[in-house]
């Protein structure tokens, strides 16, 4: 399972112009703060040593104070504070959208449910859940919503986090430099499976999203075989699609209570980041949702061997 | 005691204690044993919330453990967090703050004594219900600020959460009963000659946290009963679906509290530090003027800066840039105290006795826990460290390496006052030295995780690089520290039994709580020194260079 979080996701390896901005803010920020605990430190622990009670008895000069030092300690970091105000406000404007930042954005809408995420691509017809692709070198313009609970966006290594809240559309933008795949998680507690809301960015070239958009948008291929034709009769006739939606089952699920399974192949995890997306963990997630991911809102179905196999096959669109 | 004495004023009416043994305790009116009642119902509750805090740790300990299960862990934190702010940390100021303004001041007892008894039964009802919800088998589990819509009925079905606000209700009555009362004493019962100028910082410091429960609390409860109507009554102030609600209004309502809290948390700490590290450094304080007028600026302030709770909410640019000015700027009071309290170290004699260590440690905590909240202040670094382990570390730092060292300082300080023993040294020492180990074991790692991307309140985590390492550090931390707490219930108990007798004032200490027996008879005092600064016991011993025949001008007042 180690393999899909092999990477850091780190505030500290930007990815991205808007976590780079970020990044360098906190730098700014520890290096003035560890000069401040250094001294701090020092003068205190220094007090312990040299003015340690070595029992010769007698007062130390009673100093009561003196307005100078006072006036001095008081400025010195208002001043530090106000050139610190001044970069917040400067790196606020850098890292929101404005019509400089997102003159040529790509237009994703996300939708935060307990306890996955939802992409909608307005331009290509294209519902994913849970892995958002996009391509290298361009501006994402996010737009949050929620289903339901306040969640939170946060993809470290590309900007900053964006609560979802219901009820307020909230927009945010994100980038990334390079191709790969980029880790990140709902960083607001959203109830019982708030831990498994994991996010993942896949960033690649132009050409290569492109390919993956209009692949994304044809529907999920029709059964090849029996087995897949059971498995698509399963979906459609059990409770399955009244949740979720397959492009080509012909069924649409009336609410997005679950995932959009079109092309599930294409996916790495299953149930928000819990599993590998392998067969074999698919038929196990099916099987038995609770051992996999206590408390999601995915039922048991109490399928049998047989039905879990052309479920499968047709989910995963393999033989 | 001194030729020249002066009598306190008179009483209300006498405190009472009617019936023997056990009911003495039930029907106290003085305000010394309803501050022990206070100061023994946080430390059950500190028990209580640091055994959540090592189940905590004992399932995040490894990646993927399945020691809880998320309904479980999420029940844990929510409970651990409300524990330690409202029946560990307040309590426990409140207590002392009860036990030892009156005599701090020279009064013989609160203005109020019947509402103080009041309050504290409110109070200790209040902590009783929330962990009643137990007997229906679910305990609150939406966080600590309950955030809407998670916190409505919709997604909270269960009735912890009901429980959870009605004793919230009923804990917030109780600390503003508290409040009041101790607002009024402080007010009116002052010893002859102790102007606002001379008096101790402690009680300059809970006069300001007594004025900001006053404002803090009352819209909490407000807040709690319009939650409560949105569960119960089908109302929809924070329902983000029916028409009028708002899940971001709860927001505001809660840390319109929430920030004040802090600093109810916090200047009680602030007061405790500028009555040890003055004794301990045989020095008075450096800037008695500075340090009051920070705790006022302090107190104003806190009622600016609830948005930083807020930045990732999506509010308004002007707004946060607003919240976040406001933010930075208690940064400078704040800053004020750590440079007076290390600067009257400067050139005193330092008796290094556990009081000392325990303030000392604490400037140093309280200053990481200061700059990283400083952090938070700037809006964009909020907008990546917030809801992740950095900011778990952040308040930690506050909070425990801040406040519940300052009251490990204060406790050391006054428990011969309030027992007539001395707490065992040699025991404070090992206390002292775990805690510090311990502590920063536990929560220095966690301002790395949340730099790597690890979120705060998962019940499990998947093993990103580097987070079991941490993880585990963090929880052996946490038990290191569970061993330096047990070793401080247990020096309370040893010592309560076989400490070395104290004496009236064992520190040399200057403020009039020491001018009377250890423990204080039921009235308190029969004469009092007569109050000529902010030091009248110094003055008494002291004569020829008495703080008032001082002519700078920090000490004349």
């Amino acid at each position: 399972m180690d393999r899909l979080y092999s990477t850091v996701a780190s505030v500290l390896s930007p990815a991205s112009p808007y976590a780079r901005d970020i990044g360098h803010l906190f730098w700014i920020t520890f290096w003035i703060s560890m000069v401040i605990l250094l001294f701090v430190s020092a003068f205190v622990i220094f007090n312990l040593v040299r003015f340690r009670d070595r029992g010769e008895g007698g007062l130390p000069p009673q100093t009561h104070g003196n307005t100078v030092v006072e006036v001095t300690w008081t400025v010195v970091p208002l001043v530090i504070l106000i050139v610190l105000f001044v970069l917040t406000v400067q790196t606020m404007a850098a890292v929101s959208p404005s019509t400089k930042t997102t003159a040529n954005a790509l237009n994703v809408d996300v939708v935060a449910h307990q306890w996955w995420w939802e992409f909608r691509y307005p331009d290509g017809d294209v519902v994913t859940a849970n892995e958002l692709h996009i391509p290298v070198g361009r501006t994402i313009h996010l737009t949050l919503t929620s289903a339901d609970v306040i969640h939170d966006f946060w993809v470290p290594e590309l900007g900053r986090k964006m609560d979802a809240v219901p009820g307020h559309p909230n927009t945010m933008i994100i980038q990334a430099d390079r191709p790969g795949t980029y880790l990140g998680t709902c960083a607001e507690y959203c109830g019982t499976d708030h831990a498994w809301m994991r996010i993942r960015v896949v960033a690649q070239t132009p050409d290569a999203y492109q390919a993956w958009l209009t692949a994304q948008a044809q529907p999920h291929a029709q059964p090849a075989n029996a087995k897949q034709a059971i498995g698509r009769g399963l979906f459609v006739g059990l409770t399955c699609s009244s949740c979720h939606t397959i492009k080509g089952s012909g069924a649409t699920a009336s609410k997005d209570v679950g995932p959009d399974l079109t092309h599930l192949a294409d996916r790495d995890t299953l149930a928000a980041g819990v599993i590998a997306n392998t067969p074999e963990n698919l038929r196990q997630w099916l099987a038995d949702p609770n051992s996999i991911k206590p408390g999601s809102y995915m039922p048991d179905l109490h399928l049998s061997s047989q039905q879990l196999d052309a479920l499968v096959a047709y989910l995963e669109e393999q033989p | 005691m001194s030729q020249e004495s002066v009598s306190p004023h008179a009483l209300p009416f006498p405190p009472l204690t009617r019936g023997w043994g056990w009911l003495a305790w039930l029907s106290t009116t003085d305000h010394k044993k309803i501050g022990i009642l206070y100061m023994v119902t946080s430390l059950f509750f500190f028990g209580v919330g640091g055994i959540e805090a090592l189940l905590i740790r004992i399932q995040l300990a490894t990646p993927e453990a399945k020691v809880l299960t998320p309904q479980e862990y999420n029940a844990i934190f929510t409970m651990h967090g409300t524990t330690m702010i409202f029946l560990v940390v307040m309590p426990l100021f409140i207590g002392i703050a009860n036990y030892l303004v009156p005599l701090m001041i020279g009064a013989r007892d609160v203005a109020f004594p019947r509402l103080n008894a009041l309050g504290f039964w409110v109070f200790l009802l209040g902590g009783i219900v929330i962990y009643l919800a137990l007997f229906t088998g679910s305990l609150a589990d939406a966080g600590w600020f309950s955030y809407a819509p998670l916190s409505e009925a919709a997604y909270s079905s269960r009735p912890g959460v009901d429980y959870w606000i009605v004793g919230l209700i009923e804990m917030g009555v109780g600390t503003i009963g508290a409040a009041v009362n101790l607002l009024a004493t402080i007010v009116r019962y002052r010893a002859p000659g102790m102007t606002y100028r001379r008096m101790p910082l402690f009680v300059w410091m809970m006069m300001i946290t007594s004025l900001i429960i006053l404002y803090a609390l009352t819209p909490l409860n407000a807040g709690l009963i319009m939650l409560l109507g949105d569960r119960l009554l089908h109302l929809h102030f924070f329902r983000a679906n029916v028409s009028g609600g708002s899940a971001i209004l709860w927001q505001h309502i809660f840390w319109f509290f929430g920030h004040p809290e802090v600093y109810i948390m916090a200047l009680p700490a602030f007061g405790m530090m500028s009555e040890v590290v003055p004794v301990f450094s045989r020095k008075p304080i450096f800037g008695y003027t500075f340090v009051a007028g920070s705790g006022v600026a302090i107190g104003l302030l806190s009622f600016a800066v609830w948005v930083h709770h807020m930045f990732a909410v999506g509010l308004s640019t002007p707004m946060n840039a607003a919240f976040s000015a406001a933010s930075m700027l208690i940064a400078v009071p704040t800053g004020v105290k750590i440079f007076n309290w290390s600067t009257t170290m400067f050139r005193g004699k330092l008796r290094l006795d556990t009081p000392l260590l325990f303030a000392a440690a604490f400037i140093i905590q309280f200053v990481i826990g200061g700059i990283t909240g400083t952090m938070f202040a700037a809006v964009p670094l909020d907008w990546q460290l917030t809801d992740s382990y950095f900011v778990v570390a952040h308040f930690h730092y506050v909070l425990f390496g801040g406040s519940m060292f300052a009251l490990w300082a204060g406790v050391y300080y006054w428990y011969p006052k309030i027992t007539g023993r001395m707490l065992n040294e040699r025991l404070g020492k090992w206390h002292f030295w775990l805690a510090v180990i311990g502590f920063n074991a536990t929560f220095f790692v966690q301002h790395i995780l949340g730099l790597v991307g690890m979120p705060r309140r998962v019940y499990t985590y998947p093993n990103l690089p580097g987070y079991e390492a941490m993880n585990m550090i963090s929880t052996v931390g946490a038990f290191i520290l569970a061993a330096a707490v047990v070793l401080f219930l247990w020096n309370l108990v040893v010592s309560f039994r076989r400490g070395k007798p104290a004496g009236d004032n064992p520190w040399d200490a200057w403020t009039l709580e020491w001018a009377t027996n250890s423990p204080p008879p039921e009235h308190n005092f029969e004469k009092l020194p007569p109050v000529r600064s902010a030091r009248p016991l110094f003055d008494l011993a002291h004569p020829e260079i008495a703080d008032y025949l001082d002519t700078h001008s920090e000490a004349k007042a």
